[in-house]
């Protein structure tokens, strides 16, 4: 019977996240920093999946679902706030916006 | 089906590699919804079709589609490119690699201890409908004043005043 | 009726809360309806309780209110006593109090203050009630201190001028000074006899206490500590001529008429316990004496009309003080009605005065105003004529008895009584040195008066007090009840005629210099010894310049080398830490949100790694 260690889903899950971790620590362009975000939280959700499946359950996927909408909404939000900062600023740049700082 | 996880793995760490490492907004793009299409087979290789079908309509379609709509929007040209390249000197790189290393190398760690062969099993459309319709159902209503909550809110920011 | 007693200190109390909460944003003519009907109703109420009271024949009267707090034997009451004594008191606080209000109505008229300056007033009328009213020690001190609160407040009622403040500051500090002592003389008290119910108190002293014994000795020090500085008596006198500084009405009210003869009701009111204490009594005597001649000497040589009238003031409760140690309780209250009569009346005259020649206080700068201001002149002749004991006129009665019951004494009996007639003495010269000056003579004022300052409420007022200063003496207060029978003191025909004579001379001597101008001034001040003494007594024989020295001077030393102390230095070095915490967190915080996920990226591998390690 073919298997796969729950392991090197969840592994791949963390390298996925890793991965959106740099992107969001790293670009200036806040399109890019949104996207990454959006690997985090795939990535989160890609976890549920994984532990799901190594129970046989649906409770994962119902997380996952609950992921979806988290960035669906997170991802119309942001990019609403995008476009006013585009609007004020003329620039994508995240450095701009570092008004409070103490 | 073992040898697709891994294939389908190996092309999301590297489109997903090739998101962050862009210049251009669009291909970076294109790039992320091969990474989520490829999420889309693992979960499917899994045994979970019904979340496979959402990731590919609902992240790598609806999702990216509006990204790709604001970027249209901002219309943002070859001076973004230059700039873009500007802005990602090595040296931007050193921190956040070595911070996401650690905690790469932490989770991995941790994740190592486990030991447990999944025997994928197809749970279906009609299991997930069946708990999310029933016990789980105030947490549909929840995820559904979550979107309206969103809608109003990138109705009311993206508004010119 | 006399139930309704707890309504005299009320009506003031919510007048004050009225003008108060409405914070001056009433018209003046309901302000002043306010401000002087409530008083006026204290003392409607006060005239029918004293009827009800007199014709009941009852010796004193309580009435418990309510339960102030109770701490295990301690509790102290919201309880009005009344007998003779706090009659009296009640009586002349409510009715000159209700004349002054009237006659303030008119005199601030232009202040735009004018809610501000009825609501102190009120409150000092509910506070002083409270004082004379209460049956125990606790709530009559509750009163000595709102009494002190208001007569800080309306002294430095305009506040914009910082001498204004300044002297507020003073009356307040040195009152405190006495006030302090009267506070541990309660501490004793309560200590010793294990009540502050005054009567009570009493008693148990009685029972307790031998005369001369040490504890009451003690006890009668502290309270008349807190008496000599609520009372401007020496040694703490030197706040009250600085506290003219205030309206006019405040200064016939608070300095002269009421708050500082309340030193003097409290050693009537523990009479019982100065007895026990001879050797205070006779202190209070000799306090009284010396700061009555002080006072005398000083008036002579002042040149504002209120400073004078605030030294004649000083001089009177000194009179009081003298019959207070000579065991003359009911002359000293006696003399304390009259005197809130007569000097009520030349306080507000002086107002009056003052209002018509445009805020011009120096009496050589008055000059010929009889026939400008002929209610200003008639009430200063009658208040001048009553204060100077002239015969038949109030202040006459009650300081006939006082010097009588001084020369009935043994011991230093004829000492009092020869410079309680020096004193007298110097009241003439003068009160009628003031007199002369400002109205006869030549006009030397800026600007000479058209026509007298006031209306029928600041005329009315002023009548009224000219009838109560000329039949004031006749009045027979029920005080034998409260002190006990006291004996009637007898001095010869010739004796009388010369208490009767001295005070004339003065005035004679008065008129002599300024009226008629027979001797001359100038002449006198010409030699050095004549300018050296002027300089010294119109300095106030130099209490203020030895209380800076020996006092004020060495505390502003004290703390000025004091600034940077130990304790402040630890506290300064908290400060300082924070300060630098803050700069190094102030750096994290920079606004750059990269760097904030930064943190949380940092402090979740911290996390994991304490997590994997435990």
């Amino acid at each position: 019977m073919e298997s796969i260690p729950v392991e090197h889903g969840l592994i791949l899950a963390a390298i996925l996240f890793s991965i959106g971790l740099i992107g969001v620590l790293t670009r200036r362009n806040i399109v890019f920093v949104l996207m990454s975000l959006e690997i985090m939280l795939n990535a989160g959700g890609l976890a549920f999946i994984v532990a799901a499946a190594r129970w046989g359950h649906a409770e994962g996927q119902i997380m996952f679902l609950m992921i979806l909408t988290l960035a669906a909404a997170e991802v119309a939000v942001g990019l609403g706030l995008i476009i006013q900062m585009f609007r004020r600023y003329k620039t994508v740049d995240i450095n701009v916006l570092s008004e409070m700082k103490g | 089906m073992i040898a697709l996880f891994y294939i389908a793995a190996i092309i999301a760490v590297i489109a997903t590699v090739a998101v962050i490492l862009q210049t251009n907004i669009v291909h970076g793009l294109l790039y992320l919804i091969l990474s989520l299409l490829a999420v889309a087979v693992i979960f499917y290789v899994l045994g979970a079709p019904f979340a496979a079908v959402l990731e590919a309509i609902v992240y790598a379609g609806a999702i990216m589609v509006l990204f790709l709509f604001v970027i249209m929007m901002l219309n943002l040209g070859q001076h973004t490119r230059d700039q873009e390249r500007k802005w990602l000197t090595p040296r931007g790189w050193i921190a956040p690699s070595i911070m996401s290393a650690i905690l790469l190398g932490q989770l991995v760690n941790v994740m190592r201890q486990i030991d447990y062969d999944i025997v994928p099993a197809q749970v279906g459309v009609m299991e997930v409908s069946a708990l999310l319709f029933g016990p789980y159902v105030l947490a549909v209503e929840l995820a559904s004043i979550l979107l309206l909550a969103g809608l109003v809110a990138a109705y009311h920011l993206a508004k010119t005043k | 009726m006399q139930e309704f007693i707890w309504l005299l200190p009320t009506y003031p109390l919510l007048g004050f809360l009225a003008l108060v909460l409405t914070s001056g944003r009433l018209p003046k003519n309901i302000v002043a309806i306010i401000g002087a009907g409530s008083v006026g109703l204290s003392f409607l109420t006060a005239a029918i309780i004293a009827a009800q009271f007199l014709a009941s024949g009852e010796d004193y009267f309580v009435k418990e209110v309510w339960t102030w707090m109770a701490v295990g034997d301690f509790t102290p009451g919201f309880n009005f006593y009344l007998d003779g004594l706090s009659l009296v008191m009640m009586l002349v606080i409510t009715g000159v109090g209700f004349l002054i209000h009237m006659y303030a109505t008119g005199y601030m008229a232009d202040d735009p203050s004018y809610s501000r300056f009825f609501s102190y007033m009120n409150l000092f009328v509910a506070a002083m009630l409270m004082l004379v009213l209460g049956d125990n020690l606790v709530l009559l001190y509750l009163g000595w201190e709102g009494v002190g609160l208001c007569s800080y407040l309306l002294i430095g009622f305009w506040y914009t001028n910082p001498d204004n403040g300044y002297a507020a500051r003073k009356a307040f500090v040195v009152t405190r000074v006495g006030d302090t002592a009267m506070a541990l003389g309660l501490f004793l008290l309560f200590a010793e006899l294990g009540t502050l119910n005054i009567q009570d108190m009493l008693h148990a002293a009685e029972l307790e206490w031998e005369v001369g014994n040490g504890l009451a000795v003690a006890a009668a020090l502290l309270l008349l500590g807190g008496a000599v500085g609520k009372s401007a008596q020496l040694p703490l006198q030197t706040w009250l001529p600085d506290a003219m500084a205030g309206p006019t009405p405040i200064s016939a009210l608070i300095h002269a008429a009421t708050m500082v003869t309340a030193g003097v009701y409290l050693i009537a009111r523990t009479h019982i316990l100065f007895e026990l204490a001879p050797s205070v009594q006779m202190l209070v005597a000799w306090i009284g004496l010396i700061t009555l001649l002080l006072a005398g000497f000083i008036a002579l040589t002042q040149s504002d009309i209120k400073r004078i009238l605030a030294f004649s003031t000083m001089s009177q409760i000194g009179y009081m003080f003298l019959a207070l140690g000579v065991g003359a309780w009911s002359a000293g209250i006696f003399h304390l009605m009259t005197h809130a009569f007569f000097k009520a009346l030349l306080f507000l005259a002086s107002g009056s005065v003052i209002l018509s020649l445009h805020h011009e206080q120096d009496i050589f700068k008055m000059g010929a105003l009889r026939k400008k201001l002929p209610v200003s002149f008639f009430s200063f002749l009658i208040g001048s004529l009553a204060l100077t004991a002239f015969p038949f006129t109030s202040g006459y009665f009650s300081k006939d008895e006082i010097l009588i019951a001084a020369h009935g004494l043994e011991g230093p009996g004829m000492i009092f009584f020869f410079g309680g007639v020096l004193g007298a003495f110097l009241t003439g010269i003068y009160t009628f040195r003031l007199f002369f000056i400002v109205f006869f003579g030549e006009s030397k004022a800026a600007h000479p008066p058209e026509k007298e300052y006031g209306g029928w409420n600041m005329n009315g007022p002023l009548i009224l007090l000219m009838i109560l200063s000329l039949v004031g003496g006749f009045f027979a207060i029920p005080l034998d009840a409260v002190f006990g029978q006291h004996e009637e003191h007898h001095v010869s025909t010739l004796m009388h005629g010369f208490m009767i004579a001295v005070p004339l001379i003065g005035i004679g001597i008065s008129a002599a210099f300024f009226y008629f101008k027979i001797w001359s001034v100038e002449k006198l001040m010409a030699s050095s010894l004549a300018q050296t003494l002027h300089k010294f007594w119109h300095s106030g024989w130099g209490f203020d310049w030895l209380y800076d020295r020996v006092f004020v001077f060495p505390f502003l030393w004290l703390a000025r080398i004091n600034k940077a102390d130990l304790v402040d230095g630890f506290y300064a070095l908290i400060v300082e830490i924070s300060r630098a915490a803050n700069s190094m967190i102030v750096k994290t915080q920079t606004g750059y949100i990269r760097w904030y996920a930064l943190s949380i990226a940092a402090g979740v591998v911290v996390l994991i790694t304490v997590g994997v390690m435990l």
